[in-house]
């Protein structure tokens, strides 16, 4: 069975820094796979390489076996991966129905199409409506994105990551700056919505890391120093050394 | 070989003065990320004020005062203008200088009028610099490049070298941090705008009595200095710099010599069709050089975006 | 961004409308509108009366196609009457083609004619230009509007130089027995064509295409993660737009049977841009507003005064400056008063604070006047007439009652803004709890 996602020799340099050294990695299917490391890892970049925001310097990426390399963030998008983003990334102006359904449209084949008329679709309209009840926000379907609250927009981001049917997910920091009620309503929401997905998410909250994950890689300095259960990773001394004592001193 | 050089000096000539707009233009554009498209209106006032303080002081301080007008009244603009619309998106803010343009032209047909002003070389600058194989070359045209080198050379000088340029180029890149290290950026944003503005001020001052003080010399030369840097690439002081001169030259050079399409034409194998006036291509025939010399930078453009999208020298996209 | 922000740009609300109601609610405008645009005729039968409305359906059609960029995908052209002039030129050859030889063409498929061109013409310039909205966008439209626009002296062939290219509408195949060679009967084919592609404008960004162009314009790189090419989204928006400008290019040719190097040029680009941001570019009926508004203070203006262009160069700084939602945000923010029911609470400081306040501006305008008259009147030449009245531009009794008119309406204005203000909050806030 080939992995979900692969990455082989990855590698990038902006100018004479290079930030991602070497990763090897595989991720299998329906896996939930975290990745961790101390700020300034490359992390963020790693996401940025995966989904297409910027070339790699050398080594391949390959989604379902498939090389994604030169291939633009929309088609990598409809081969199956979906991302959220660190920054919340939504259309403010409109309405968070129209922002889920407007997710919906590739993946129902609707394309460029300029003859039909969205409103007139059931299976558009139930599908944007039942994403919003997964995210909870059915009551807040006519209002414009824009002036929700944090939590209810990161809720929101997940909503329009997942619509499209992708079934490779990747969320960068999902629940960066939430208090801890709205951590744990976003955790339970993440388990629900990507059930039988591959999950590929960056977190810097180790609780939601060992919750969530299945499997956990460690990032630092451009390099994964260990991937590997929970448990085992935990007990990694050079995890331990680089990274993960503090954060869990820290922790507690 | 002699009408070239007399050709490069006027190219040269028109050069600078393109650049001097654009360089203003391209820096306020890195430094807010606004196309101010109201510049070439500046350089209009500097040309207008110009001619109305001549009037009573004389040239030299028309473009002593002139500038100085122009830079205040840019810097007021930004203050009260532009800071209010940029709250509403970038968008807005390009038509706001749009509107702005088109009140400015008809705010100086209220005050002046509809009419070329008779704004004149100052009698000093009046006479024959030297001449080559019987074109005299003006003293003005000498006066007009040194001025615009003698400017160029001083903003490298700030950019480069002074405390007020480090900051400037650091609040291109990081407004930000400059702004949590103390530095008032808004005022600095509201400087760079009242400086470019007056260097638009200043090629107006020098160029009104060569290129005419009138209503729609704001449009004549603004849309050119667009295309330039764009063509230069937005936001590159080095790309609006050789834009500028070889825009200058190719449209100096069109004009002077007289090239026909027809005999470029016959000289890659087309013949001539026997009842030209007939033809549907009878324009293309016809056509000659100093015709299309005024498009030339469009189709310059053009051609640059669809091989070159950033410009000769841009690094990232607007 | 405050909470009077949103609902003035907020683009959504014809949407939930559209949902919430069932198909007759939201196909009573267009109902209501065909009633008025047959009526029309039969209220304002006079020839210059049909000139204007033919005029003003023409520009609504411009800046419908004009918004369908601007307003709905994000894109600002400064050179967007190429399309329309283009079609519009095509239009006039092919009636040139109709007279010379005869074929059997009716005059009411013309306009497509200039939009196939328009949308050709678009779909060219798009493919290099639609890389990215915002300056660079900007920039090019503006490049490529410029080329063309000199084009029209030098490919003579085509655009007809300095005279343009003129035709003649009545020589088409009959149309039901129709020749259009009466005003009233392009009147009504210009209107006929004016539902027709509102409508096709209206319904386009109900689809897929129009709502990516949305979600493109809000954030094109989250469309992207969605699996649409934002470029090829713009694309798409540009192409219509081509389209439905070269339509209006079509009827121009129709209604004045002539084009010109002035059809093209920057100016015209600028008008347009005036028209539809001053009606408003966050609601699809923004830009009919706006172009009605436009058309008739342009007729109205520049029958009284020479300085019409400075006024409506004034009109539109303040709108962007001061009302970015335009005339169709100012219409629109007054919805949640009146949902509230509190619209009643407000007449009264309107009159307070209004009636002055357009006292003022009179008042302002007849010093322009003045100073204008004063300034470039022939010397001798010192009567003057502002407001239907006469006087001597050069005493000092008419600059005295100017003054203090002004001003005295001014300082009454300033007075009553603080309770307009007031009034407004409270008309705002539904009773028994805040906002």
């Amino acid at each position: 069975m080939t992995a979900a996602l692969e990455l082989s020799g990855l590698r990038k340099s902006f100018g004479k820094t290079e930030i991602i050294r070497g990763v090897d990695l595989a991720i299998g299917q329906n896996e939930r796979h975290a990745i961790i490391g101390p700020n300034g890892a490359g992390k963020s970049t790693l996401f940025n390489l995966i989904t297409g925001r910027f070339p790699q310097t050398s080594g391949h990426i390959r989604l379902h076996g498939q090389d994604l390399a030169g291939k633009a963030p929309y088609e990598i998008n409809r081969m199956g991966l979906s991302r959220s983003f660190q920054i919340t990334n939504i259309f403010p102006k409109m309405t968070v129905f129209e922002n889920v359904r407007c997710s919906l449209l590739w993946s129902m084949g609707y394309k460029y199409n300029f003859w039909s008329m969205v409103s007139k679709s059931r299976a558009l309209t139930d599908g944007a409506d039942q994403i919003l009840e997964q995210i909870n926000l059915t009551a807040r379907r006519d209002l414009p994105a824009g002036v929700l609250s944090y939590a209810e927009q990161r809720a929101l981001e997940i909503g329009i990551t997942i619509a499209g049917g992708a079934d490779v997910i990747m969320l960068d920091e999902p629940t960066a700056g939430m208090s801890h009620s709205e951590t744990d309503y976003i955790v339970d929401l993440i388990r629900k919505v990507t059930e039988n997905k591959t999950l590929i998410m960056v977190e810097h909250d180790m609780g939601v890391v060992f919750g969530l994950a299945d499997q956990i890689s460690v990032l630092v300095y451009g390099e994964i120093i260990a991937t590997g259960r929970p448990e085992d990773v935990r007990a990694n001394s050079k995890v331990q050394e680089a990274y993960l004592g503090e954060a869990l001193e820290a922790e507690h | 070989m002699d009408l070239i050089l007399v050709n490069i000096i006027d190219g040269l000539v028109t050069g600078l003065l393109l650049f001097m707009l654009s360089a203003g233009l391209t820096l306020i554009f890195s430094m807010m990320g606004v196309l101010n498209f109201a510049h070439a209106s500046f350089y209009m006032l500097g040309a207008y004020f110009a001619y109305q303080i001549s009037l009573a002081l004389g040239f030299w301080m028309g473009l002593l005062i002139a500038p100085l007008i122009v830079g205040v009244m840019g810097a007021g603009v930004e203050r009260y203008g532009l800071r209010r619309v940029h709250q509403y998106g970038h968008v807005p803010e390009l038509i706001f200088t749009f509107g702005l343009a088109l009140l400015i032209e008809e705010l100086v047909q209220f005050i002046w009028g509809k009419n070329q002003m008779p704004y004149q070389v100052p009698d000093v600058l009046n006479f024959t610099a030297f001449a080559i194989a019987g074109n005299s070359i003006p003293a003005y045209k000498i006066f007009m490049i040194f001025i615009s080198v003698a400017i160029f050379i001083g903003l490298l000088y700030v950019l480069t070298r002074t405390r007020v340029g480090m900051i400037i180029q650091a609040a291109l890149s990081y407004p930000r941090t400059v702004e949590s290290l103390g530095h008032n950026v808004p005022l600095i944003f509201m400087g760079v705008f009242g400086v470019g503005t007056a260097l638009a001020g200043v090629a107006g001052v020098i160029a009104g009595p060569v290129l005419g003080t009138f209503p729609g010399m704001a449009f004549v030369l603004g849309s050119i200095v667009f295309v330039t840097i764009v063509i230069g690439g937005l936001g590159s002081l080095w790309g609006a710099l050789v834009a500028s001169l070889l825009i200058g030259w190719v449209t100096t050079f069109a004009k002077s010599y007289n090239i026909a399409m027809s005999d470029i034409l016959n000289g890659i194998g087309f013949s001539t069709p026997e009842n030209l006036s007939d033809s549907l291509w009878r324009d293309l025939w016809t056509v000659t050089s100093p015709q299309i010399a005024d498009i030339l930078p469009y189709i310059l453009m053009v051609l640059i975006l669809i091989f070159r999208p950033y410009g000769l020298f841009g690094k990232r996209d607007a | 961004m405050s909470e009077q922000d949103q609902i003035t740009t907020d683009p959504t609300k014809p949407a939930q409308r559209m949902r919430a109601g069932s198909m007759t609610i939201s196909a009573t405008p267009w109902i209501i509108a065909a009633v008025l645009l047959i009526a029309m005729p039969y209220l304002f039968p006079s020839r210059s009366a049909l000139t204007i409305m033919n005029q003003m359906s023409i520009t609504i059609v411009f800046a419908l196609a004009y918004n369908m960029l601007l307003g709905q995908g994000g894109m600002l052209s400064f050179g967007h009457a190429v399309y329309m002039g283009v079609g519009g030129f095509v239009a006039v050859h092919v009636m040139n083609l109709i007279s010379d030889t005869g074929a059997p063409f009716p005059m009411p498929f013309l306009p497509i004619v200039g939009g196939l061109f328009g949308m050709g013409l678009a779909m060219i310039v798009g493919s290099f230009s639609t890389r990215s909205a915002g300056t660079v966008f900007a920039m090019i439209s503006l490049g490529v509007g410029e080329l063309i626009a000199a084009c029209s002296v030098i490919i003579v062939v085509f655009f007809g130089g300095e005279e343009g290219v003129s035709g003649y509408r009545d020589e088409g195949l009959p149309f039901f027995g129709f020749d259009f060679a009466q005003q009233i009967e392009v009147y009504y084919l210009i209107a006929a064509w004016l539902m027709i592609s509102a409508l096709l404008m209206y319904l386009y960004s109900r689809t897929p295409i129009g709502r990516m162009a949305n979600a493109v314009r809000d954030n094109p790189e989250r469309a992207e993660f969605l699996g649409y090419s934002a470029r090829w989204v713009r694309y798409y928006s540009f192409a219509a737009s081509g389209f439905f400008a070269g339509i209006a290019g079509g009827l121009f040719a129709i209604n004045y049977e002539i084009l010109t190097e002035e059809n093209l040029n920057t100016a015209s680009s600028g008008v347009i841009l005036l028209v539809t941001f001053l009606g408003g570019v966050g609601f699809f009926f923004g830009p009919i507003i706006g172009a009605i508004a436009f058309t008739l203070l342009q007729t109205v203006l520049s029958l009284h005064t020479e300085l019409w262009a400075f006024y409506a160069g004034v009109l539109f700084v303040a709108t962007v400056m001061f009302f970015p939602g335009g005339l169709a945000g100012l219409i629109m923010m007054h919805v949640p008063v009146f949902q509230i029911g509190k619209a009643k609470q407000l007449v009264l400081p309107y009159f307070k604070t209004l009636i002055p306040g357009a006292v003022a501006v009179l008042g302002v305008s007849a010093l322009v006047e003045m100073t204008f008259h004063y300034r470039h009147a022939a010397t001798g030449d010192n009567e003057m007439t502002v407001f239907w009245t006469t006087f001597d531009s050069h005493a000092i009794l008419p600059w005295v009652i100017a003054l203090v008119v002004t001003f005295g309406a001014l300082y009454l204005t300033r007075l009553n803004a603080p309770s307009l203000r007031e009034a407004w909050a409270e008309a705002n806030t539904p009773d028994g709890g805040a906002a």
